[in-house]
């Protein structure tokens, strides 16, 4: 038997790899994005990032009905996106399994909201089970598919961050071989018009009621008694912080968390004194117990946002008396520490593009991917943010909301792709005149780098087809695009200023070349002593590689610039900006492809 | 708590590229390979260059959460001053060890970071009663060819601090280290030992 230490989503790779799925797909998204990177090292299984993770959903559920096991993964909002896809499959149910691995975020560690993906579950009619750890996470995979194929549904299964990226020991086992089901045309179950899908309601109905019945008896709803004056329902991590919180009390551990066991809950419920529900977000599991007449207490002892770590459940249990012995104190006073935030890398492009954008003093309409850290000062060019594909709408929306002032929409190539097409669309066909600049950095910036359509790379690194952003923009029928390398300063603001003018919808695409996957074009830029005064004109642009340096200007007595060389890439915006001609550019490297030729 | 029950508790600090995840990764594998069952996780959001990196590792005969409490963690490893002060609460107040690499990077993002930038941080610890073990430990990677293996270092003397045992842990750096970079790692980890007076037999 062999043994391992892996992450939450490690493990769901290697459960999907020993359950026999054959075709995997999603949109990388945190915290979820390693599970198809590590499903991508089996060769037995066909695993693509797709444009977004409605098209993944699309594509597991094709596999499914195909006759082969089918696993999507997407984080919480990603399942937004897919929503519509996971309704219907509800309705259609499956041929082979099909599980959906959805990762939540509580806490907003990588995300625009926190929402709390169990209700999809109920809303959606479809099982979900939700495991605690990495062996539950890789055994869940190979149960969902089970539960899959013997109720005809998809199933989802829930993680949180901390499943996902926590690390604990795994049992391996072998793959399991399943024989492909044949595919057998049937209108009735897999066309969902109006007059069959009338007739699907009443089956998804019935069959919510058996797999109620199932979840009596299902291994992953498990009873751990204890003393009998606390009884405890929970799942997911907030199982392993009550455990370690109340070692003493009596535990109903749900690993299905959807539909919920009615008549364990009573039989739990009549044997403990009293009754607590610990889960991280919404009332999910309370206000069910209490719709079942049980009196039970949840949110009125713990929190309702974030994410819980021992600390949060055990201050919560003290306030409400539930335990004796007092935390131990938070932190103390530590002085004002400064903060390393997140920021632009040295060099990367999109820091040229909001410098510019900032200059022309613009509303900035942004979007999803590193470049959301426009936002961030000394740059702060950003006015709004919502979600995928939301910045040419919103941009839209602004313009014919009566905006004082010029907009324009900034969105990456990958978002591009993902929700950024029907939204531009949208603006050409009604000859909204909005501009939006597409920030192609070649690549999937913020969860890792991974390929998109605009890069051609696929999951598996092999070339797939790259689509020309310009082709597309002109096709949907942008008559002003214009193409600039977010180096060419000069250049980029110009096509900026002419696209903001043009009265009809217009695209800048500024290729701004990801510093980790293109060689850089220079060597480090250096600060000439001499001529700097410590103006900090440089600094302003927000670049982590220009720090002040321990020499003083004589006259103003304040630092120098200094530009750290192992962090600098040079890009030159630095260079650009400085007034006194004191930065000396790097020389050209002679050794290594331009990132533009890299690029093509 | 009964020794034999008693779940250690870590907590890695440091800047992004500096290793301490590796740090982190290498111990919660010597203590699976010595037979605990073990949990590990990273509590940073946005981990990056340059951005704070914050892992918890845990160990035991049986770990409930993978995330330490404050105030409850046996050692807290640091691999730069700034980090370990930020996260020097995770330590025992009266039994926790503060092991940091004496060694600062300051904020590059930050306004006045020399200014703000706390490099009283390790008196100012062992006034508030931390046990603080300080190692010029990027000193001595930079004196064995590498100024990187700080890490590795900082792990010799941390390997003393644990019930794990010293073989177990040469096993998993000749198991997760690439030959190349094996060989002076492993002088790395028994500079970093005979630094808090356990000299490598």
């Amino acid at each position: 038997m062999t043994e391992a230490i892996l992450s939450g989503n490690e493990a769901i790779a290697r459960g999907a790899w020993e359950a026999g799925v054959e075709v995997a797909a999603a949109y990388p998204g945190t915290p979820s994005t390693e599970i198809l990177e590590n499903v991508s090292q089996y060769p037995e299984i066909y695993a693509e990032w797709s444009a977004n993770e409605k098209v993944a959903l699309d594509v597991a559920i094709g596999a499914a009905y195909a006759g082969r096991r089918a696993m999507a993964a997407m984080k919480h909002v990603g399942l937004n996106v897919a929503s519509e896809s996971l309704f219907y499959s509800s309705y259609t149910g499956v041929n082979a399994g099909l599980v959906i691995i959805n990762a939540d975020d509580p806490g907003l560690h990588s995300s625009q909201n926190e929402q709390d993906n169990r209700h999809y579950a109920r809303f959606a009619k479809v099982p979900m089970l939700e495991p605690s750890d990495s062996q539950e996470a890789k055994e869940m995979v190979g149960a969902a598919l089970d539960l899959s194929e013997q109720f005809d549904t998809p199933v989802i299964v829930r993680t949180t961050t901390r499943t996902s990226h926590a690390k604990s020991v795994v049992t391996l086992e072998e793959r399991r071989v399943y024989e492909k089901r044949p595919y057998e045309k049937n209108p009735r179950k897999y066309v969902m018009i109006p007059g069959f899908a009338r007739q699907r309601h009443p089956v998804v109905e019935e069959r919510m009621l058996r797999l109620a019945e199932y979840a009596e008896s299902c291994p992953y709803n498990r009873v751990e008694m204890g003393d009998t004056a606390l009884g405890i329902v929970t799942c997911g991590p907030s199982y392993q912080y009550a455990r370690e919180v109340f070692p003493q009390a009596s535990f109903l551990k749900l690993g299905m968390v959807w539909p919920l066991p009615e008549k364990l809950l009573r039989d739990f419920a009549a044997k403990v004194e009293r009754l607590i529900v610990v889960e991280e977000l919404d009332p999910f599991f309370e206000e069910h117990i209490r719709a079942l007449g049980i009196p039970v207490e949840g949110k009125s002892i713990f929190p309702l946002v974030g994410e819980f770590t021992p600390d949060v459940v055990r201050q919560a249990a003290y306030v409400a008396g539930l335990i004796q012995e007092p935390p131990v104190p938070r932190a103390f006073d530590k002085g004002d520490l400064p903060m390393r935030p997140p920021v632009l890398c040295a060099g990367c492009g999109h820091r040229d593009v909001f410098w510019s954008l900032r200059k022309l003093k613009v509303a900035v309409n942004s979007d999803i991917g590193c470049y959301a850290l426009g936002v961030m000062p000394p740059i702060g060019a950003t006015d709004t943010i919502g979600c995928m594909g939301a910045s040419i709408g919103v941009a839209t929306g602004m313009r014919r909301g009566g905006l004082e002032k010029d907009n324009v929409a900034v969105i990456g190539d990958s978002t591009f792709f993902h929700a950024g097409l029907p939204a531009l669309a949208s603006a050409v066909y009604n000859q909204t005149p909005i501009t939006v600049v597409i920030v192609d950095n070649r690549t999937t910036g913020m969860t890792g780098h991974q390929g998109n359509p605009g890069s051609g790379l696929t999951l598996r690194g092999e070339g797939g087809q790259r689509i020309d952003i310009e082709a597309v923009v002109r096709a949907i029928g942008v008559d002003h695009v214009r193409t600039v390398h977010s180096n060419q300063r000069s250049e980029l603001e110009q096509a900026l200023r002419e696209a903001i003018k043009h009265d009809a919808p217009s695209v800048v695409i500024a290729e701004t070349p990801c510093i980790f996957v293109s060689a850089h074009l220079r060597e480090p830029y250096v600060v000439v002593e001499e001529d700097c005064n410590g103006c900090t004109l440089c600094m302003r642009i927000g670049c982590p590689a220009i720090l002040k340096s321990e020499k003083l200007d004589e006259k103003s007595g304040r630092p120098l610039a200094f530009i750290d060389a192992t962090a600098c890439t040079g890009c030159g915006l630095c260079f650009d900006v400085c007034a006194r001609q004191a930065i000396l550019e790097g020389a050209l490297k002679t050794d290594t492809t331009s990132s533009v030729e890299a690029m093509a | 708590m009964d020794e034999q029950e008693k779940i250690y508790s870590l907590l890695f600090a440091g800047v992004g590229g500096q290793g301490s995840l590796l740090a982190a990764e290498i111990t919660a594998r010597a203590a699976v390979r010595a037979g605990y069952d073990v949990k590990q996780t990273e509590v940073h959001g946005v981990s990056q260059r340059g951005g704070s990196v914050e892992t918890h590792v845990r160990f035991g005969p049986k770990v409930w959460s993978p995330v330490v409490t404050p105030g409850r963690a046996d050692v807290v490893v640091g691999l730069e001053k700034l980090e370990a002060l930020r996260f020097a609460h995770f330590g025992h107040p009266r039994d926790g060890v503060v092991l940091v690499n004496d060694h600062e990077i300051l904020p590059g993002s930050v306004p006045d970071a020399e200014a703000k930038y706390p490099h009283e941080a390790l008196d100012f610890l062992r006034r508030k009663g931390y046990r603080v073990v300080a190692l010029k430990a990027s000193e001595m990677a930079r004196d064995l060819g590498d100024g990187r293996m700080a890490n590795v270092v900082l792990l010799g003397a941390l390997s003393t601090m644990l019930p794990i045992p010293q073989a177990v842990w040469l096993e998993t750096l000749q198991h997760r280290i690439p030959e190349k970079y094996r060989q002076p790692n492993l002088r790395a980890f028994a500079e970093g030992r005979a630094a808090v007076g356990q000299p490598t037999p």
